[in-house]
């Protein structure tokens, strides 16, 4: 796990510093995220997925004291905070869609904007929900004692990974949206 | 399982106090992320900052949640230098061009 997480890494880094030098080199890029709505509901979803982050570490810490009736709480807490992650996220794609932002157009004629942000967020929101079926999965088997606390573990990591990736894709995507 | 509940050993993990601390360092950080974004601060100046919190916070979330900090030196050595190696290699190619076209932008 820790050797796909190295790998993730710099997929997203990539991405990232490949969407900051697209945005630089492109004057008129588009800066749909006024304060409200769009970065006050992607910063409640980024206090949304720190705090199942949270449940998910209670979680792999119960799993260590071998208690599994609260281990599985804990990780059906933090599938639901994820769960509430991509639905607050889908209503946003769909705002934007609204708008005219689509992955291959924007109103402004720069469909790169659309490509690189639907992109970004697209993978991301990708790992989130295979994220959520993990948990689930976790939450199963490890009630049903097919798993031990070590699987459970491992599942926490990607968890936390998933969470530190929205830690870059937020200020350098939302909260850089300023006037350059 | 119980010997290893406390830290005392092998890769057992923090208190729910320590979980906590570092959660709500995390929260503030994140809450002045934001507070900065209703500052109209110079962009570079912006940039630099909110790139360093997040590496913060990423340094944070790695070492506690995922407990890296507990684990064995050379799973650490393993990971974080090629991680930072192989980002400065992707930035070796754009950083020389972002800077150009970033003051280009700022005098015009």
């Amino acid at each position: 796990m820790w050797l796909f997480i190295l790998s993730d890494t710099l997929t997203f880094s990539a991405m990232l510093l490949a969407y900051s030098y697209i945005r630089l080199a492109n004057p008129g890029w588009p800066r749909p995220f006024e304060i409200y709505p769009a970065i006050a509901k992607s910063t409640t979803m980024t206090i949304i997925l720190l705090f199942s982050s949270l449940t998910m570490v209670l979680g792999v810490a119960a799993a260590h004291r071998n208690d599994r009736k609260a281990a599985v709480r804990w990780l059906l807490f933090t599938a639901l905070g994820g769960l509430a992650f991509v639905v607050l996220h889908t209503t946003e794609w769909i705002n934007l869609f609204h708008e005219g932002y689509t992955p291959w157009s924007t109103p402004q004629g720069m469909p790169l904007f659309g490509a690189t942000f639907f992109g970004i967020t697209g993978l991301h929101m990708l790992h989130v929900t295979i994220g959520v079926i993990y948990l689930l999965v976790m939450a199963w088997g490890y009630g049903s004692e097919k798993f031990d606390a070590d699987d459970v573990e491992v599942s926490g990591l990607y968890w936390h990974f998933v969470d530190l990736v929205w830690m870059f894709v937020f200020p350098m995507i939302y909260l850089m949206s300023i006037k350059l | 399982m119980s010997t290893n509940a406390n830290g005392s050993e092998g890769h057992a993990v923090g208190s729910t106090r320590l979980f906590l601390i570092v959660w709500v360092w995390l929260v503030a950080i994140t809450g002045f992320e934001v507070f900065l974004g209703y500052e109209r601060l110079e962009p570079q100046l912006m940039l630099a900052l909110l790139v360093a919190l997040s590496l913060v916070k990423a340094a944070l979330i790695v070492s506690y949640f995922m407990h890296l900090r507990y684990e064995k030196l050379s799973l650490v050595l393993i990971l974080v230098p090629p991680a930072i190696f192989c980002i400065c290699m992707i930035l070796i190619f754009f950083f020389p061009d972002s800077w150009r076209l970033m003051q280009m932008r700022l005098q015009g």
